[in-house]
């Protein structure tokens, strides 16, 4: 066994405390998260995790052997000053040597490919437990929809947009979330990195992942394949709550939209205006399908995918003009007037 | 010291040359009509470096954007074209033309014949090629179309289905760009055809295969190659065109298209793409290597074995560029297995490099620097490969500013390193003068530590999850402090390129003249003048090993003893 300091893990967590340390994280609430593929904290990414670091030791152990021969070579066998002039020895080859680093190889794919081979069956072919929440993810140009079915702690199904609640996993009780990957138009990539790697959705072709986040938190990701002009801000949040927290969330969800008869002009223009044939209002004539819904969008932390946090003023400047955050985004400014503006904010607001 | 055996007897056509031709016309004329082999390897080259010094501008405008969190230098729809432009560039009008480039101008004279078997192919090949590069530029004038939208393409350079359909992509930006690899594509099989029929049947008498310099072995698997890897491609972009103009169905999903079809026929041209890229780079490697180390090749027959392995073996490894499409456990399991297998003939090329230099008296002449930075940077990229073949860990870097850094790794790190290498090495032969060494050491030390501010950063850029393609990142990501350092790296770059050129013009009139045989090398095109005639060598030359200068510079101890 290596001294403590010399193992990999160690050294690996020493390199890239540099890079850790240089980042900071704006978001207060919730534990500290960070997009590092290196700090997993769900099953499927630990195992990539470890995976990794086997495979830094013997790239590792490579680079040292290869790169200390080259470096050799380059000081040892270089043309000194007040040298004879003369050709060295002409040396052809050998055919034992070539045996030596054509073998040597050969044993390190041998090993790669088996530890690789292990992991790959252990997180794909993982069967999937009872306890576990299904939910399908489809992917638009540029957000995201999750579908999740009635089913343990959700008790009714319904629609959520952008921000994909799970809930919290445990070794002893384990409770991962399967996520059906769909698209509606063009391919994208769901990456969470802390939670696991990149699994695209594709049109015509249903992936899925699996995920056990063990601690609670907002964990931050984006689209991982390029999807057109904004696929920049096409970002992802993923919440880990408690199951109690979670059956509250899901509950909540699970509503029609609140009725407030104070905010009846704001609704009045959403549904007289082009608004509702793009998107639902679960519980009104606002049933399009195309955009994000918003029964709830209220009780959401971001507007327009992640990218500003839903406030009032954001809200209203987004309503006003899409394009001035999110330029080639497909919503388009509607041309209302200030007073409408004003009065489809406060209905949308109260949409908790 | 052996300069007074060269050119050797009978190699110059000592008659006087006709009048020659001194307007500006007719000079361009004669560069137009030409079906020179030497010519037609400069323009090839003249178009690489040009394209190069254009994409290398996109770049940086990408950087620049970069730099800093939330920046508004240039509009998402602006970067989203230039990053495409930059990777199609890159690939098609840069890397490819280097190919022909190399082997036009060097594979002719190291096999001592006087052109290419088909000469008139060949300016076809390359005036093609030259045509689907202004296809693709003319899209910044002539694509937004009757929509008005758009204008370049800027559906990265793989272009994913179904983002090309005309529902995502409307206008005739996809179009140039699918017309323009056609075109290069076309440029290109008639290059490989005619550099198989020339290494097959033009080669001077005594010259068997196995005596062949590893150059030339190098560039004739390419030209087989290119035939297998370009097809493909071509094929593609065909049913790509019957998708968007006639009414197919292949990559269109709304109407039960399969986007994953795309994805196969893209990488298995895409990956092998990568050795026919990089096999000229191996080639010049092959040579420098030796001359400046003062020392035969070691292991020859290996070297062909490994090469002719990469390339058999690459053809077998596209889809780990889809470890993320949901491949079944099983598929994704043989493809890690086979990309692995890739490691071993490319290790055994490294050590047998490295042997190749044990023992020998190492100069470091500006293309040595060149070619010994490759060999650490080609090490490099063959150990992040072999992470990025992990298909676990792929599904973490996959897309992400480490695959970026890992294939920079080998099309600058490897590729562009050893094209400098070889402009080095070869200018002497192509014009008669030296570059410049002290600018070629300021070159060679700007660009290596640019190269590594950059992209050794950004691998860590990726371990802190940023994927490529994005125009921006929020300033919460903690990703601007290092973007900021691989932007500077860029810069560095830059500097050292443009010195670069600037050393080319210069040295082109002003460089210490260089004789036929500078650096006391070993191959036959050293054999003729500097630059070479038209005809190349006024009698055929006869060889008796693999390296004819050396038999001739040592008659006490030649090569054909212990061949």
């Amino acid at each position: 066994m290596l001294p403590k300091w010399l193992r990999v893990e160690r050294i690996v967590r020493l390199a890239f405390a540099f890079a850790l340390a240089l980042s900071s994280h704006a978001l207060a609430e919730g534990p500290q998260t960070n997009t590092h593929i290196l700090s997993p904290v769900s099953t499927p990414a630990t195992q990539i995790y470890q995976l990794s670091l086997f495979i830094i030791e013997i790239t590792g152990a490579i680079f040292v052997v290869v790169a200390g021969l080259l470096t050799f070579v380059i000081i040892r066998f270089r043309e000194r000053s007040g040298d004879d002039q003369s050709e060295p020895a002409q040396v052809y080859g050998s055919n034992q040597v070539e045996l030596a680093w054509t073998v040597i190889p050969v044993l390190i794919v041998v090993v790669l490919f088996l530890t690789t081979a292990r992991v790959i069956f252990a997180i794909q072919d993982a069967p999937m437990p009872q306890a576990a929440l299904e939910v399908t993810s489809v992917g638009h140009q540029f957000w995201w929809e999750y579908r999740y079915p009635k089913q343990g702690l959700v008790g009714q199904d319904f629609v959520a947009v952008n921000e994909l609640h799970v809930p919290l996993s445990s070794a002893d009780h384990p409770t991962p979330t399967y996520i059906k990957l769909l698209s509606a138009d063009v391919v994208h990539s769901f990456w969470v990195p802390q939670l696991m790697g990149k699994i695209d959705l594709i049109p015509n072709h249903p992936n899925d992942m699996w995920i056990d986040p063990l601690q609670p938190g907002i964990y931050l990701g984006q689209c991982a394949q390029f999807c057109g002009v904004q696929h920049a801000n096409m970002l992802l949040r993923v919440y880990v709550d408690s199951p109690e927290r979670f059956a509250a969330w899901a509950a909540n969800q699970a509503r029609p939209a609140v009725q407030d008869p104070s905010v009846a002009a704001g609704r009045h223009v959403f549904e007289t205006q082009a608004c509702m044939n793009c998107h639902v209002v679960r519980g009104t004539v606002a049933t399009g399908r195309f955009g994000p819904d918003l029964t709830h969008l209220a009780s959401r932390d971001t507007l327009a995918s992640g990218m500003i946090p839903n406030t009032r003023d954001n809200l209203r400047a987004w309503i006003k003009n899409p394009d001035a955050f999110k330029p080639g985004c497909l919503m388009p400014a509607m041309q209302l007037t200030d007073e409408q503006i004003d009065q489809v904010t406060n209905y949308l607001e109260t949409l908790k | 010291m052996a300069d007074q055996t060269l050119p050797i007897h009978g190699a110059l056509d000592l008659t006087p040359p006709r009048e020659s031709q001194h307007t500006l016309l007719d000079i361009l004329h004669d560069w137009v009509i030409t079906v020179d082999h030497k010519k037609l390897g400069l323009m090839y080259m003249m178009m690489a470096i040009f394209f190069l010094l254009v994409a290398g501008a996109e770049a940086i405008c990408i950087r620049i954007q970069l730099a800093v969190p939330n920046n508004h230098f240039i509009s998402p729809q602006t970067f989203n074209r230039l990053f495409t432009m930059h990777g199609t560039t890159m690939v098609f009008l840069v890397g490819m033309p280097l190919v022909f480039a190399w082997a036009n101008y060097i594979v002719p004279l190291q096999i001592g014949a006087r052109d290419m078997a088909f000469p008139r192919l060949n300016a076809f090949s390359f005036w093609l090629t030259f045509l689907g590069g202004i296809f693709l530029y003319y899209s910044f004038i002539g694509g937004p179309g009757l929509y008005g939208t758009g204008s370049a393409p800027d559906v990265t350079w793989w272009a994913y289905a179904p983002l090309t359909a005309k529902a995502f992509s409307p206008g005739h930006a996809t179009d140039y760009w699918a017309l323009a690899l056609i075109v290069t594509g076309f440029g290109t099989i008639g290059g490989g055809i005619n550099i198989m029929a020339t290494v097959l049947s033009m080669r001077c008498k005594g010259m068997t295969l196995m005596r062949m310099p590893l150059f030339t072995w190098l560039m004739f698997v390419n030209g087989a190659f290119v035939l297998i890897v370009i097809t493909p491609l071509t094929a593609a972009q065909v049913m790509l065109l019957i998708d968007r103009y006639l009414g197919g169905h292949f990559f269109d999903t709304q109407a039960g298209g399969s986007a994953t079809v795309w994805m196969h026929f893209f990488w298995i041209f895409g990956h092998p793409e990568v050795y026919v890229l990089v096999f000229p780079a191996f080639a010049i490697a092959s040579e420098v290597i030796q001359v400046f180390s003062r020392k035969a090749i070691f292991g020859y027959p290996a070297m062909v074995a490994a090469v002719v392995g990469i390339a058999f073996v690459s053809l077998g490894v596209w889809a780990h560029h889809m470890f993320t499409i949901g491949m079944t456990s099983a598929g994704n399991a043989f493809f890690v297995l086979s990309t692995s297998l890739v490691g071993i003939p490319t290790g055994i090329k490294i050590f047998n490099w490295l042997a190749t230099m044990w023992g020998g008296k190492i100069r470091f002449a500006t293309p040595m620097l060149f070619c010994t930075a490759f060999l650490f940077q080609f090490l490099c990229a063959g150990l992040t490969g072999i992470m990025l073949s992990v298909a676990p860990w792929d599904w973490q870097l996959h897309s992400s500013y480490f695959v970026i850094a890992h294939f920079h790794y080998v099309l600058v790190g490897a590729i562009v390193f050893n094209v400098f290498a070889g402009i080095y090495y070869w200018f002497p032969k192509a014009t008669g003068r030296m570059m410049s060494e002290t600018l070629g050491k300021w070159h060679f030390w700007l660009f290596f530590i640019g190269f590594h501010v950059t992209f050794d950063t950004m691998h860590f850029v990726g371990f802190e999850g940023m994927p490529r393609w994005i125009y921006t990142y929020p300033a919460d990501r903690g990703w601007q402090h290092l973007n900021l350092v691989v932007s500077i790296g860029g810069v560095i770059q830059a500097i050292a390129v443009l010195l670069f050129a600037y050393n080319l013009i210069w040295s082109l009139f002003k460089g210490k003249i260089a004789g036929n045989d500078p650096w006391d090398a070993w191959t036959l095109e050293w054999a003729t003048s500097s630059p070479p005639p038209i005809y190349n060598f006024a009698t055929d030359p006869v060889v008796r090993s693999r390296r004819p200068l050396w038999d001739l510079k040592h008659p006490e101890d030649p090569d054909w003893k212990y061949d």
